[in-house]
C-alpha cells in the first residue's frame, strides 16, 4: 500500500497519514436477528471493484468517505457525509 | 601499486592517498579510487568465492551490479567493493572461505562435487538418515553462502527517511536520462534524476573521453535547476509514482507525477566453458578500470563480443598499452566453439573452434540488455525481440516512460548461440548462485520445465545480482534445451527491491517515539524507576517496596500522576443523546456536577475502553478513557457521529490537560491545604465533579474512588500541573503525602476488585461475562452500540465470569495462568499480587459461571503443580464502599 488518498479537507496525503477503516457498512434500523446481526458484524461484500470507504484523516482528524478501486487503488472520489 | 600514465579523463587524484587494510596488508589508494580499483592495482584479482563451489572470481562487470567483489567492509557484509569509494583506514577481508581468497580449503567442493551437488542435492544426497539432517544442515549452511553478520556487532546505523515530491523523476544519468531531464526542467517541471553512479554520465563514464560530453550535460543539468541524487538506487517503482531511492543512509521516498526510466542497458556475458575463470570480464569493466583508475585489466586481452562494445573496450585497452591478441565480432560470423581454459582458476587461454590463444584477458559482451527491471516491476509488458535477442519494453504503464537502451534503443548486436561450446571447464548460466548449463538441463529434465519452477529449483537468477547478468542467458539456455521459442518461455516476475538495499534502510530512524506527561521529570527527581504504559513513559514506583508505597496511601495519603488518561470534551445540544448511544448506560440524565462510570462496546458487545463521565453543563461532557485508549476513542466516538451526524463535537485534550489523583485518608485534609473551595462531604460528595482552585491553578476535580480511598483527581491545564503536584508535596510533607507509582496503584486496585480493561479483559470480554451488568439500560429509546449482541450473550447464557479469588495456600499463581477445573483448562488468570494490608495473594480469574459463587474452587498450575483457589465475590477490601464515601 503506498497509495495517495485525497483527504476532503487536506488534499493528497500518504496512506500512512491516513487510516482505512474498512467497507461502509449500514447499522440496522430495527432489532436485528441473530444472522442479520452477524452478516452487519462480520460479512462484507469484498468487491473487486470500486468500493464506498471509510477513512480517518490523522491530520484533521476528521472521517470521509472514498470510492476505491481494490484492485487497482484508484479513488474515485471522497467525500464527507452528507448532514442527516 | 602499478597504474597507467596518467591521462585527462581518469577518475583518481594522484595527489591525494589513502591507505587501507586488506586482511592485515595494507594498500595505497587514490581519492577516486574504489575499494575494488585500488585492490586491482595493487596486484589483487581473485576477489570472492563462489556461492556453492568456492571458485575463485574476480572483477566481471565493475558497476555494481554482480555479485563477484562482494567483501566485508568494516564488519559489514557483500558490499560490492568495485563501486564502493575506497576509505581512509577501513578494514576490507574477502568472504565465504575457509582459508583465504587465494587458498580457499573449501575449493574442494568443486574439484569432487559436481555429481554429487546437482540442484537440490541437499534434499537428495543429504537426506538420509534422517537424525542426521540438522547436523548436514549446520555444515551446508557453513559452506554455502555469502557474507556473514556478526550477530555480537554494534547495531548498525539505520537511515532515516526523507519524503519528496517531484514532477518528473528520472532513472538514470546516462546521455537519454540526462537530455530527459534537462528537457523536463526547461519546461520548468521540478525534476529529480537518480542514478547509481559513480558520477552522472551512464556510458560516458567509462568512455575515454566521454567525460567532457558529461560534465557538459551535467552543467546544463545544474543551470536548469535538475536535482541530482548520485550515487543513489532507485529500488521500486510503486503506485501514484512513488519511487523511493536508497541515497546514502537516507530512504528519499519520491512521489512523482512522472518517471523517466533511462536505466541503459546490462552488458551479457556470453555463455562457454571457463566463462567465470578469473579474467574473464564484461566491456565496462576493462574500460573503467582502463579509463576511470589508470589500470590494466591484463597483459594480453582477446575480445568475444556481439557489438560495439567489445570493440570500444579492444580500443581503449590498445590506447593503454594492453596487447590485444584477437577480436572475435561475433556479427561477422559465429564459430561453433569458443572455450576457456585456466589454472588455478584464472584465464591462460581462449580457444575458437579448437585455435588456442594465449591471455590472460578475455573480453566477452553479448548482446546488451535493456534494463527493463523497473519497468517490468512497475507493470510494463516485456517481449522477446527475436532480431536483437534481448527483452525489450512494449506497454508501459502509465506514468511511466522508458527512454535511451532501456526502451530497447541497443543497436544491432549479434545474437550469439544460448551456449557457445561445451566440454572442459563447467559453463555457467548464474554466477552468484553457481548454476551451470548442465544444471539447467538436469532441472528441466526432472520436470521443472517452465523458467518460474526451473528457477525456483536451482535458484538460478536468485542471486545478489537479481538476474541483471543470468536472466536473459538463462531463458535462452531453456529455449534451446527445450526446444521451446524464447517468447514463449517469457521472463520471471520482476520484483522490487530493484538493487539489494540494507534492511536497516527500509527500518527507517531508530527512534521509538515516547510520550512523557508534563511531570515526567519531577518523578525522575523523586527517585522513580519507569516503565512502559503503551507509549508512556510511567513510574513504575518511587522506591524499592511497592507494598509499602501502596499501604501509605490507604493509611495516609499519596499522589499519582494520572496525565496519560485520555481526556475528552464532548459538547453540543445532542452531547447527551450522543452519549446514551454509545455508552450501554444513561448519561444523558446525569446531573450537571455529578460523574458516572462508563464502558465502551462495539456492535459486536466486545470490551474496548473504559473511563468516568462527569458532566459539566447542560450540554458539556468531560470523558476520561484509558491511558492507551485515547485516540481510539476520539476516533470512534467521531466516526459514529459521522454516520449519526447529531449536533455533538469532540476535543482532544489528553495532551494538554494534566491529572493528579490525591488519595488517601487524609486527603481531605490535604486539599483543604491547598483550596479554598469547599471540600467537605457534603459540599463535595463522591461522585461529585466540580471546579476548584487548587494553589491558584484553576482545576477540574474529580471526587471518585480510583483506588478505593477518599480522593480527588485534580484536573489542570499541563503548563501548569507542576505547581499543583509541587504545591501538593510541600504542603502535604506533615500528612506523609507520598507519591505513588503504578505497580502500587495496581495493588490497590485489585484491593478493591476493579478490573483493567485491557488486562483483566480482552478483545473478546463482553459486560456480563465481565461481570457489569449493573451498566447495562435496556430502556434507552434508540439502540446503544453493543445492546443487540450484549442481549445474545444474555440470551445463550453466561459461559464464563470474571471473579476475584484468593489463594489458600498462599501460592502465586502467575497472570495468565491457566484455570484447571476437573482436569481441564476452563480459564486463565488475568491479574495476580500480594497485598500487605490484605495478608494474602488475591487476583481476578476468568472462570466457568458455574464457579462463579463464594467458595468456588479450581485449580491453578504454580511450579508445575495444581494449587487450590477459592473464589471471593465483591470487592477483598472495603465491600460496602464506606472509605470512598467518607
Amino acid at each position: 500500500m503506498s497509495l495517495l488518498v485525497t483527504c476532503p479537507n487536506c488534499g493528497p496525503r500518504e496512506v500512512s497519514e491516513l487510516r482505512c477503516a474498512g467497507e461502509s457498512t449500514s447499522r440496522p434500523s430495527a432489532p436485528p436477528t441473530e444472522r442479520e446481526l452477524n452478516d452487519y458484524l462480520y460479512l462484507r461484500d469484498n468487491a473487486w471493484g470500486f468500493q464506498r470507504e471509510w477513512w480517518f484523516c490523522r491530520v484533521c482528524e476528521e472521517w470521509f468517505l472514498a470510492e476505491r478501486h481494490t484492485h487497482t487503488n484508484e479513488i474515485a472520489r471522497t467525500w464527507h457525509p452528507e448532514p442527516v | 601499486m602499478s597504474r597507467l600514465a596518467p591521462h585527462p579523463g581518469e577518475l583518481i587524484d594522484r595527489s591525494h592517498e589513502l591507505e587501507f587494510l586488506y586482511g592485515a596488508t595494507r594498500v595505497t589508494a587514490f581519492r577516486g579510487d574504489t575499494f575494488g580499483s585500488a585492490l586491482y592495482a595493487s596486484g589483487r584479482r581473485v576477489f570472492s568465492r563462489s556461492f556453492k563451489y568456492h571458485r575463485p572470481r574476480g572483477l566481471l562487470c565493475c558497476t555494481g551490479h554482480c555479485a563477484n567483489c562482494q567483501m566485508t567492509v568494516d564488519g559489514e557484509p557483500n558490499v560490492r567493493v568495485c563501486v564502493t569509494p575506497a576509505r581512509e583506514g577501513a578494514v576490507v577481508t574477502g568472504q565465504n572461505v575457509v582459508g583465504s581468497l587465494d587458498r580457499d580449503l573449501l575449493r574442494v567442493v568443486d574439484k569432487l562435487g559436481g555429481p554429487f551437488t546437482p540442484p537440490g542435492f541437499y534434499y537428495k544426497t543429504f537426506i538420509r538418515p534422517r537424525r542426521l539432517w540438522p547436523l548436514y544442515e549446520k555444515v551446508l549452511r557453513r559452506a554455502a553462502g555469502l557474507g556473514k553478520l556478526d550477530p555480537d556487532g554494534a547495531r548498525s546505523a539505520r537511515g532515516d527517511v526523507e519524503h519528496e515530491h517531484a514532477d518528473v523523476v528520472v532513472v538514470g544519468a546516462g546521455e537519454a536520462g540526462l537530455e530527459a531531464a534537462i528537457a523536463a526542467a526547461s519546461r520548468s517541471d521540478r525534476v529529480v534524476l537518480v542514478d547509481e553512479g559513480p558520477d552522472v554520465g551512464g556510458a560516458f563514464l567509462a568512455d575515454r573521453t566521454g567525460h567532457v560530453r558529461a560534465a557538459e550535460l551535467r552543467g546544463q543539468a545544474l543551470a536548469v535547476g535538475v536535482r541530482l541524487l548520485v550515487p543513489a538506487v532507485a529500488i521500486g517503482i510503486f503506485e501514484h509514482g512513488l519511487v523511493p531511492v536508497a541515497h546514502g543512509d537516507t530512504l528519499v521516498k519520491i512521489r512523482a507525477r512522472k518517471v523517466v526510466v533511462a536505466a541503459g542497458a546490462m552488458e551479457q556475458p556470453l555463455v562457454f566453458p571457463g566463462n567465470d575463470l578469473v579474467g574473464v570480464m564484461l566491456p565496462e569493466a576493462a574500460r573503467r578500470l582502463v579509463n576511470l583508475w589508470s589500470v590494466a585489466p591484463g597483459g594480453r586481452a582477446f575480445v568475444v563480443t556481439a557489438d560495439d562494445r567489445g570493440l570500444a573496450a579492444a580500443a581503449d585497452l590498445t590506447a593503454a598499452g594492453v596487447e590485444v591478441a584477437g577480436v572475435l565480432d561475433l556479427r561477422e560470423g559465429q564459430p561453433a566453439s569458443v572455450q576457456a581454459r585456466g589454472r588455478r582458476g584464472r584465464v591462460e587461454s581462449l580457444a575458437v573452434d579448437g585455435r588456442a590463444t594465449a591471455c590472460d584477458l578475455v573480453v566477452m559482451s553479448g548482446s546488451p540488455q535493456p534494463d527493463v527491471k523497473l519497468l517490468a516491476q512497475a507493470g510494463a509488458r516485456v517481449s522477446y525481440d527475436r532480431a536483437r535477442g534481448v527483452f525489450v519494453p512494449t506497454e508501459l504503464p502509465p506514468g511511466v516512460e522508458a527512454v535511451g537502451a532501456a526502451s530497447g534503443d541497443v543497436g544491432a548486436p549479434a545474437v550469439p548461440p544460448a551456449v557457445l561450446g561445451h566440454g572442459g571447464e563447467r559453463c555457467f548460466v548464474c554466477l552468484c548462485e553457481d548454476q551451470t548449463t548442465k544444471d539447467l538441463a538436469y532441472a528441466i529434465d526432472e520436470g521443472f520445465n517452465s523458467i518460474e519452477l526451473a528457477k525456483r529449483y536451482t535458484t538460478a537468477t536468485m542471486g545478489p545480482c537479481q538476474g541483471r547478468l543470468c536472466q536473459l542467458s538463462s531463458i535462452r539456455v531453456h529455449a534451446t534445451t527445450t526446444g521451446l521459442d524464447e517468447a514463449a518461455i517469457g521472463t520471471t516476475t520482476a520484483r522490487p527491491p530493484h538493487t539489494p538495499v540494507t534492511l536497516g534502510l527500509l527500518a527507517g530512524p531508530p527512534a521509538e517515539p515516547v510520550r512523557r506527561t508534563a511531570l515526567h521529570h519531577r518523578h525522575g527527581e523523586l527517585g522513580a524507576t519507569s516503565m512502559w504504559a503503551g507509549p508512556w513513559k510511567r513510574p513504575h514506583s518511587y522506591g524499592p517496596d511497592p507494598a509499602a508505597e501502596a499501604r501509605h496511601v490507604r493509611h495516609a495519603v499519596g499522589v499519582i500522576d494520572v496525565s496519560t488518561l485520555g481526556k475528552l470534551l464532548v459538547s453540543g445540544p445532542e452531547a447527551g443523546d450522543f452519549l446514551d448511544r454509545v455508552y450501554p448506560n444513561r448519561l444523558s440524565d446525569l446531573p450537571v456536577g455529578r460523574i458516572r462510570y462508563g464502558v465502551l462496546t462495539g456492535d459486536a458487545g466486545r470490551i474496548m475502553d473504559d473511563g468516568v463521565v462527569a458532566r459539566l453543563d447542560d450540554e458539556t461532557y468531560y470523558v476520561t478513557t484509558t491511558s492507551t485508549g485515547a485516540d481510539s476513542v476520539y476516533q470512534w466516538f467521531a466516526w459514529w457521529n459521522a454516520v449519526w451526524r447529531l449536533d455533538a463535537r469532540f476535543v482532544q485534550l489528553t495532551g494538554a490537560v494534566s491529572a493528579v489523583n490525591v488519595a488517601g485518608p487524609r486527603s481531605r485534609e490535604l486539599m483543604r491545604r491547598v483550596s479554598t473551595d469547599d471540600f467537605s462531604n457534603e459540599g463535595f460528595p463522591y461522585l461529585g465533579a466540580r471546579p476548584v482552585g487548587v494553589a491558584g491553578v484553576p482545576c477540574l476535580a474529580l471526587r471518585i474512588g480510583f483506588v478505593g480511598e477518599l480522593g480527588y483527581e485534580l484536573h489542570a491545564a499541563s503548563p501548569l500541573a507542576e505547581h499543583v503536584w509541587d504545591t501538593l508535596l510541600a504542603q502535604g510533607a506533615d500528612l506523609g503525602v507520598a507519591p505513588f507509582g503504578l505497580e502500587p496503584q495496581r495493588i490497590l486496585r485489585l484491593e478493591k476488585g476493579h478490573p483493567i480493561v485491557g488486562h483483566d479483559t480482552d478483545s473478546e470480554s463482553n459486560l456480563l461475562e465481565a461481570a457489569m451488568p449493573w451498566l447495562v439500560n435496556d430502556d434507552k429509546e434508540f439502540a446503544w452500540v453493543g445492546k443487540w449482541a450484549t442481549r445474545q450473550v444474555a440470551e445463550r447464557g453466561l459461559r464464563w465470569l470474571l471473579v476475584g479469588f484468593e489463594s489458600p495456600t498462599g501460592a502465586m499463581p502467575v497472570e495468565g495462568g491457566q484455570v484447571v477445573v476437573d482436569g481441564r483448562p476452563s480459564g486463565r488468570v488475568t491479574s495476580v499480587r500480594h497485598s500487605a494490608e490484605l495478608g494474602k495473594v488475591i487476583g481476578l480469574a476468568v472462570v466457568p459461571h458455574r464457579l462463579a459463587v463464594d467458595g468456588g474452587r479450581f485449580a491453578v498450575q504454580v511450579n508445575g503443580r495444581p494449587v487450590e483457589m477459592r473464589v471471593r465475590l465483591g470487592p477483598f477490601l472495603d465491600p460496602s464502599g464506606e472509605r470512598v464515601r467518607a
